[in-house]
């Protein structure tokens, strides 16, 4: 009989069925995977609308977004003027304050300082913005990194003006 | 066995080998010597172990999302049927996964009463198996009781109070059991925490069952001992391999059609209803797999009896290779444990069956008569049979029947029901 | 063969034995009306789930809440399938509480897609208050939670009839022919015409049963759809992988059974 195995081995039947097989464990592997992506309650939750008419001008507000704070601040003229008096070359992380407030008064960014985490301290600091005090960093009006150890400015992220009284974070 | 003769191709492999033999295991189980003339009932070890790994890989992906709080429990599962993705596939999968676990569970147990493979040598590999039958219950029932609603709270409840059945110590052991003066929340979150474990000591006492099983080697149908160099075996891998995979995708297929077309056939409606314990359904049923020992328990009219029934049930099954005294291993050559066995699977087939009515009436006359019945099989008539039945003569190999050599007619006629 | 008999014997006793487990006590046999989401290819009809949701929320939701649907699963793949847009408007219909706010307030405010829907009660206790002490059932997995199911359902809304000469009933309870010991606190919910149908379909009583029901069944099971299409998909790679396993087995098998 023939025990010619192996030329039977790379037989057909056994590479289908393997191919076939490996088809299977992806299908069988991927919604095991999957299941840890955020769920759709999560997912609902990634936009966040802030109704902003309350807040007067020279005032900030805190907002709870996809788990993380926000601030929002109304500036004021004088806020304004000494963030695009700041002289790029300066800057740690060069960014323009038109670029990271396309309606100058309105200035909103994750309050999350971009070195360890810390939620920094609003009116604080020495360039008239915020200051975190767990390791002492100090952003200006614009909300960049003047000094300290943060590497980047506070992050802003996607949003825009629903209407004149509504952001909508996400 | 030539496990010592092993030596590894690379290096590295020999490096790795001399600290921890992995690689010599791996050619064991590759090697390992089955016989050649194992049906398709031997095919549900192997089930099994993907049954349990399976349980546990979905287990642990819903212990990702579940909340064991008596509050929020019932709300999380809604959670992962309707947010996380694919949350509905695994928590069907989970819940009919018992279920397929505990069908392979008895086909497997079966089988072994059949073909006599609790009999010497492997004792040991039969008890081992029923303490994991054990666990395997304990873990179900608890797993039951996690989605918190009315059947969980009041299967729960009912079964918890069985042990006020103690005497003197009895109430005692029941608060303790749930942490408070009824099932609630302590209670919750303690069987959360033990239906975690319990999967990972079946685990290693799977091991150690299959350990046990490969000194001996496998039993076969004809119930002869083979020697492990006999040529009427074959290496593990890849001939039982494939058929262990074959036999797997035919239960997949059952098991399919479970979870994608009845995913709530096996399960009572009333468990979607929130556990109220001011509110008792009206009939309280465990899960189909638990029916017969629910039927014996009831059975009794004494509380503490019933307990003890039905942890006798148990523990009969436990002492069965010193109860089944027969020199004869296969039932293939027992004409009348043959007949006695048939009526064993109506039996328990019955007992299920009155299980999920309700405890009066003529079904309750019947859970007795088969209660009676079944401790009469394993106390009585299969010691009797032992020592009394007049068995057929077993042949001396797996091949003589074929050369011709058979001294015995009945024996031809055996071997092609193998 | 045989084998192959032997297990199709276990399955179908496994299944019988799966079906008889559940005492059933039905009084009389249900309805059974046809419904588009049965069997393997069960699907919901879009514009029956649209329906059924106006008459939920002009009917039902007067007392019984659906606790565990999100405005969002409106717009969702599988279900009514509201558009985006539509879906926000609905929600924005109800009040929500939400709060505490930085004076330590609560407060309600318009729900939007990610809230859950709204009760019409504040918890358990004033529902039962409110209906002469039988709670008013949350329908989110209801036709999950009644032996029938969705025939079960339809049934109670269409089995309202006049009691037998024998029974007689106290105020606020009504005789219902498919409700166990046919006795029930809710007044008949549906008549033709109570609800208008803003695609114009006839509003009888069946028609409304079956909307609801329906919708019902989508809210308890909103994934069903998913489920059939992958099931199916899943059965037959199964069956085609099993005949590939199985010739290969019977090729290796070969190379020893000539060696007897």
């Amino acid at each position: 009989m023939a025990e010619d195995k192996k030329t039977n081995r790379r037989d057909f039947i056994f590479t289908a069925s393997y191919a076939l097989g490996a088809v299977g464990v992806g299908a069988v592997a991927w919604p095991l995977i999957d299941q840890m992506n955020p769920d759709a309650s999560v997912k609902a939750l990634a936009s966040t609308e802030v109704d902003i008419s309350g807040v007067e001008r020279g005032q900030s507000i805190t907002v709870l977004w996809r788990g993380k704070p926000v601030f929002i601040r109304r500036r004021t003229d004088d806020e304004i003027a000494k963030a695009k008096e700041v002289d790029l070359k300066e800057l740690k992380h060069p960014e323009k304050d038109e670029d990271r407030a396309k309606n100058p008064e309105w200035l909103v960014m994750l309050g999350v300082c971009t070195h360890l985490g810390c939620v920094p301290l609003g009116d604080k600091g020495e360039y008239g913005g915020w200051f975190c005090p767990c390791h002492g960093s100090h952003y200006d009006t614009s909300g960049r990194i003047r000094k300290g150890p943060a590497p980047t400015n506070l992050e802003v992220p996607k949003y825009e003006f629903v209407n004149s009284n509504t952001i909508k974070i996400g | 066995m030539s496990d010592h003769e092993f030596t590894p191709k690379s290096k590295f492999g020999k490096w790795f080998n001399d600290r921890l033999p992995l690689l010599t295991l791996r050619n064991h189980l590759t090697e390992y010597p089955t016989p050649k003339n194992l049906n398709y009932w031997w095919t549900f070890g192997a089930i099994l172990t993907f049954c349990l790994i399976a349980q546990i890989i979905t287990g642990v992906i819903l212990a990702m999302h579940y909340v064991a709080n008596s509050g929020l429990a019932f709300e999380s599962v809604e959670h992962i049927m309707r947010d996380v993705n694919y949350g509905w596939l695994i928590r069907y999968f989970h819940a009919n996964g018992s279920s397929m676990f505990f069908l392979a569970v008895y086909i497997h147990i079966f089988r072994s009463l059949y073909y006599g493979s609790h009999k010497s040598p492997r004792e040991l590999i039969w008890v081992i198996g029923m303490i994991i039958y054990f666990l395997m219950m304990m873990t179900a029932f608890m797993g039951y009781v996690l989605p918190w609603g009315q059947m969980s709270f009041w299967a729960a409840t009912v079964i918890t109070n069985l042990f006020s059945a103690v005497p003197f110590i009895g109430d005692s052991i029941t608060n303790w059991l749930w942490g408070g003066f009824a099932v609630g929340s302590p209670t919750l979150t303690r069987f959360y925490a033990l239906h975690y474990l319990f999967p990972f000591l079946i685990l290693g006492l799977v091991i150690l069952h299959i350990w046990a099983l490969h000194i001996p080697g496998n039993n076969n149908p004809i119930g002869i001992d083979l020697k492990h160099s006999s040529k009427d075996k074959v290496p593990f891998h890849p001939y039982i391999v494939i058929k262990d995979l074959y036999a797997l995708l035919i239960f997949l297929i059952i098991f399919a059609f479970f979870v994608f077309y009845s995913p709530n056939l096996l399960g009572h409606p009333d468990n979607y209803i929130e556990a109220n314990p001011m509110v008792t359904p009206n009939h309280i049923v465990p899960e189909w797999y638990l029916l017969p020992f629910y039927a014996i328990l009831r059975s009794i009219p004494d509380k503490l009896f019933g307990v003890i029934a039905m942890f006798g049930s148990i523990f009969v099954l436990v002492i069965l290779p010193w109860l089944d005294t027969s020199k004869v291993r296969s039932a293939i050559f027992r004409p009348l444990y043959k007949q006695f066995y048939w009526f064993l699977v109506a039996d328990v087939l019955i007992l299920g069956y009155v299980g999920a009515m309700p405890a009066e009436g003529l079904y309750l006359l019947v859970a007795r008569i088969a209660t009676a019945y079944y401790f009469l099989h394993f106390l009585v008539i299969l010691p009797v049979l032992g020592a009394k039945e007049k068995t057929l003569d077993v042949p001396l190999s797996l091949t003589e029947p074929i050369l011709g050599g058979s001294p015995n007619e009945s024996v031809i006629k055996k071997r092609e029901e193998i | 063969m045989k084998n192959i008999f032997k297990s199709i014997l276990f399955f179908t006793i496994f299944l019988i034995y799966g079906f008889n487990s559940i005492a059933a006590e039905q009084s009389h046999k249900l309805l059974e009306p046809s419904w588009s989401f049965k069997g393997f290819f069960g699907k919901f009809d879009r514009a029956q789930l649209q329906r059924g949701y106006q008459v939920y929320t002009e009917v039902c939701s007067a007392c019984h809440s659906i606790k565990y649907l999100s405005y969002r699963n409106l717009s969702q793949p599988g279900g009514p399938e509201f558009s985006d847009q539509q879906a926000k408007i609905i929600a924005s219909q109800f009040e929500v509480i939400d709060g505490p706010n930085s004076e330590g307030e609560m407060f309600t405010r318009p729900a939007r897609l990610s809230d859950k829907f709204v009760g019409p009660y504040a918890n358990e206790q004033a529902a039962t208050a409110a209906n002469g002490g039988a709670y008013p059932p949350d329908m989110s997995v209801l036709v999950k939670a009644r032996q029938g199911g969705a025939n079960y359902i339809y049934s109670v809304l269409m089995g309202y009839e006049d009691p037998p000469s024998e029974i007689n009933l106290d105020d606020g309870v009504y005789y219902n022919k498919y409700m166990p010991g046919n006795k029930i606190k809710m007044a008949k919910p549906l008549s033709a015409g109570v609800v208008e149908y803003t695609d114009g379909t006839n509003a009888s009583e069946e028609q409304m049963a079956k909307d609801a029901v329906a919708f019902l069944a989508w809210a308890a099971e909103p994934h069903l759809e998913a489920r059939h299409k992958i099931g199916f998909k899943a059965i037959i790679y199964l069956f085609i992988i099993t005949v590939l396993v199985y010739f290969s087995m019977k090729k290796l098998w070969s190379r020893i059974e000539s060696k007897v």
